[in-house]
């Protein structure tokens, strides 16, 4: 390993330690933010799936190298996505009265 | 016979195969939480008005778990650093540290499994409701620590104590009961998703546990015969490892907290 690939790891490791506070800070405020009243309930859901997605990012993006991968990991997920967002789609669908079908 | 690209990119997609295999299982791990997850809205939506429980699973717990999940993945990334640096003695004691954060979890989480299955919703005869934890049963009588509930919170009933009523012990004869039973999956839908997502997750931790101990244990002599090999092996069970703690950070706070 040359000296400019250890230099980059001891990069990475630095920024791993800092997504990692940021994953612990982010759970605390999941948790404070759930016994906050937004008077809304469907406010807190947002709030905490807001949250959830942020940190979510962080582990993938970061722990998982996918901020830097390659052009066929992205493929590859891509293709997740979209399968992914047709299933929630669905039941998003799905629960829409006016997409039932009435047979009588 | 060599296996091909187990070290060496392959020139078409840039990647070692492994790394291309993890991936689409990876693919296929997120449709499979992804269509309990849909099942899990569903079932929320569909749920009666104030009858989806709040307040029936520990929020210190869960927490907890959650901490511990995010400890291991960061020790996950630091052992494949130190691999990477050539720092095997430093992997050794991050993997370490990874393997006691996975037994961690499950402990907890099997104490959280436990209390769900000493916790019982006994419905009496004259209409009203116990909820709580068995603390004795013979043919008699019965001993929970818990409360009564109002018959039309059903699924509810913890929202219902935690905010109105204390805990005591409540002793009921056997006579009385017309039907009890204990917070298992098949006691209404949000235990049978709950413990469906968890315990599939559950199941995933145990499985990145036994690959992660058996590269750090038995076979940790490939470091010694094929370096580059074994910090790939590092990296893909690392990224599964990843994944799991990804689908906690979703499953912490629907099942805990909203």
């Amino acid at each position: 390993m040359s000296d400019h690939d250890a230099h980059d790891i001891k990069k990475s490791v630095s920024r791993y330690l800092f997504v990692f506070y940021a994953l612990l800070f982010g759970t605390l405020v999941t948790v404070g933010a759930s016994y906050i009243p937004f008077g809304n309930h469907e406010i807190n859901i947002a709030v905490a799936l807001a949250i959830a997605c942020t940190k979510g990012f962080l582990v993938a993006g970061y722990f998982m190298h996918l901020i830097s991968e390659r052009k066929m990991i992205y493929g590859i997920l891509i293709a997740t996505v979209f399968f992914f967002a047709g299933l929630m789609y669905l039941t998003i669908w799905s629960m829409n009265p006016n997409s039932l079908v009435h047979l009588h | 016979m060599d296996i091909p690209y187990v070290v060496e990119p392959r020139q078409d997609t840039g990647l070692f195969n492994a790394k291309v295999g993890i991936w689409l299982f990876l693919a296929s791990e997120v449709m499979l939480f992804g269509a309990l997850f849909s099942s899990y809205i569903l079932l929320r939506v569909g749920a009666e008005p104030g009858t989806w429980p709040h307040g029936l699973l520990s929020v210190p717990l869960g927490t907890i778990n959650t901490l511990v999940l995010i400890c291991s993945s960061i020790t996950v990334v630091m052992a494949w650093a130190s691999l990477k640096l050539k720092d095997f003695s430093s992997f050794k004691k991050y993997q370490a540290i990874t393997l006691l954060c996975a037994l961690t979890f499950l402990v907890i989480k099997s104490f959280e499994y436990n209390d769900k299955f000493h916790h019982y919703q006994i419905d009496l005869n004259n209409g009203q409701i116990v909820d709580g934890h068995l603390k004795e049963r013979n043919k008699d009588f019965v001993v929970v620590h818990g409360h009564y509930v109002q018959p039309k919170a059903a699924e509810g009933a913890v929202t219902a104590k935690a905010e109105h009523e204390e805990e005591s012990e409540i002793k009921v004869a056997t006579s009385d009961i017309k039907y009890m039973e204990n917070y298992g999956p098949w006691h209404s839908t949000y235990t049978a998703i709950y413990f469906t997502l968890t315990g599939l997750h559950a199941l995933h931790v145990i499985g990145g546990a036994l690959v992660i101990a058996f590269i750090w244990g038995p076979g940790a002599g490939m470091w010694k015969t094929d370096p580059e090999r074994y910090t790939n092996r590092i990296e893909i069970s690392g990224l599964f490892w990843h994944f799991v703690d990804l689908v906690w950070i979703f499953l912490f706070p629907v099942l805990y907290l909203l």
